[in-house]
């Protein structure tokens, strides 16, 4: 499975034609305590760059931009009742969202986990 | 990922209290605030910090804030110095005493609110101890400086730091360093000695909760900071925690909730206006301030705790039935509610608690109620009910 993250730190996991999308482990750590998850509506189109989702801690609400185009599939609704998952298990059980791709070369231009890790050494 | 950082001019040095060293070995985040490089939180998180204070008694560092004595001849003529600059009445203010108070503006707005306590030692009598916001104190003591009789000096105290020890622990807790903290009535202060130091000791806050605030010599503030860490029920607080805890309070921060386009009848501070100042007035913006306690103000401040989970931030827009009425002024989660809270203005008709609102968060009216304040029943060590 490819993992891709982007430089506003959200990932991206390919798994067949299906990306799941979240904040990197390190977003959540920079966070904090996250209260509330907006998530888009199924069939929403999302582009590359631009909101998908907004990820509220206690203290500000931030955008999550869309890692890479595609369609929303599916939308993590555990998050609604329990949205410390995005703490717990921020690459894990804490995704937002899945797309199904409909550009799949924008993968290129992400970072692969080791250029990610070393470009959250340079924050 | 992205949200708005915290606003700082990067030109400016960022000043450090003399926590600072503290702060770094709790492994702090460090944030820009009013100037100064502050703990926003500890590794244990906001919500955590949260809670600790709310069930045992957290130690923050508020050394940031503005510390001054007012100096004059007499009580009477040093409290009415401030009375020219402020609505609160400080002539009838008891030795040993604090009061909350607002330095307003002509206009009746908020340049900033403040704590004065008038010192409990007779030797000291003529003096008032104040306590300002840090974003403001550079424009408040020039704004004081500038309005006082000849007889009346402002004495800046900036080798001075401020800790707050808040929580149902704090007495507790205090007791053990300094025994005689806890006699003291809330709102009141005492010189004394902690674990043999000289400190100044006010049973106060901006919790909700009971505790104390310190003012202690700056090379004092280290050990004084370590040795009450170092007790099992407290832990080291940050702003963070610090600003959700004060909205659970429904107290307001200047800057957000109050400022120079509010008065002090409109963000629902009538309380801190004694009877005989509201009679004589005599202070800036009396006009309006007497208007408004007669004819009622355009807006009031209110609480709003909002259906769901979604918060609704500081300028989110308040709706009746589609028309746009206020706006929030301070609003996040609450912890202890577990739940989204705000504070915001909206005219008075529909200020009472109950009214049904909406609060439009990116496109989506959020339903909210109006909220008494505070939205969690405060816990101050009041020894017997005191007039307004």
């Amino acid at each position: 499975m490819t993992v891709r993250y982007t430089k506003d730190h959200e990932y991206v996991r390919i798994d067949g034609d299906v990306a799941v999308v979240g904040i990197s482990d390190y977003a959540q750590g920079q966070l904090g305590d996250v209260v509330f998850v907006e998530l888009p509506e199924i069939g929403k189109s999302v582009t590359r760059g631009k909101e998908a989702a907004v990820v509220e801690s206690v203290k500000a609400a931030s955008e999550v931009y869309a890692p890479i185009s595609g369609e929303v599939v599916e939308v993590n609704s555990e998050l609604e009742g329990a949205p410390g998952l995005v703490n717990e298990d921020a690459e894990g059980k804490g995704w937002f969202l899945k797309l199904k791709v409909t550009k799949p070369d924008e993968l290129s231009e992400l970072m692969d986990e080791a250029a990610y890790k070393a470009f959250v050494d340079t924050l | 990922m992205a949200s708005s950082p915290d606003s700082h001019s990067p030109s400016e040095p960022l000043l450090e209290t003399p926590l600072a060293a503290a702060h770094g070995a709790l492994g702090a985040r460090m944030v820009p605030f009013a100037g100064y490089l502050m703990p926003v939180q500890y590794p244990e998180g906001i919500l955590a910090e949260h809670n600790w204070t709310r069930t045992h008694a957290g130690l923050f560092d508020v050394s940031h804030m503005g510390q001054a004595l007012l100096v004059g001849p007499d009580h009477e003529t040093t409290a009415r110095a401030l009375e020219a600059l402020a609505p609160a009445d400080f002539v009838s203010l008891a030795p040993g005493k604090q009061r909350y108070s607002q330095l307003t503006a002509d206009d009746g707005g908020i340049r900033d609110d403040f704590m004065a306590t008038r010192p409990a030692d007779p030797a000291a009598d003529g003096t008032l101890i104040l306590v300002v916001n840090a974003a403001c104190k550079g424009a408040d003591f020039a704004h004081i400086e500038a309005n006082l009789p000849s007889t009346v000096k402002l004495v800046q105290r900036p080798e001075r730091a401020l800790l707050a020890l808040q929580g149902p622990e704090a007495a507790m807790v205090m007791a053990r360093h300094c025994p005689e903290a806890a006699d003291l009535d809330f709102m009141t202060a005492l010189p004394l000695a902690f674990d043999g130091v000289p400190v100044e000791v006010s049973r106060s806050g901006y919790t909700g909760e009971d505790g104390y605030e310190i003012s202690v010599a700056a090379e004092d503030a280290p050990a004084l900071w370590a040795a009450l860490l170092a007790e099992p029920e407290v832990k080291a607080i940050g702003l963070g925690a610090r600003d959700s805890l004060r909205l659970e309070a429904g107290l307001c921060l200047y800057g957000h909730d109050i400022n120079l386009s509010t008065s002090p009848i409109e963000a629902a501070l009538n309380w801190s206006i004694q009877k005989r100042r509201r009679l004589e007035g005599g202070f800036p913006g009396a006009d309006r301030v007497q208007r408004e306690l007669a004819e009622g103000p355009a807006r009031v401040r209110v609480g709003l705790k909002l259906e769901g989970r979604a918060p609704a931030r500081e300028g989110a827009e308040i709706a009746s039935n589609g028309e746009i009425v206020g706006r929030v002024t301070s609003g996040g989660f609450a912890p202890t509610l577990q739940a989204p809270i705000a504070m915001g203005y909206v005219p008075p008709a529909l200020s009472a608690p109950g009214t049904r609102l909406d609060i439009l968060v990116r496109g989506k009216a959020l339903p909210a109620v109006v909220t008494a304040l505070p939205f969690v029943p405060t816990r101050y060590a009041r020894k017997q009910k005191t007039g307004g």
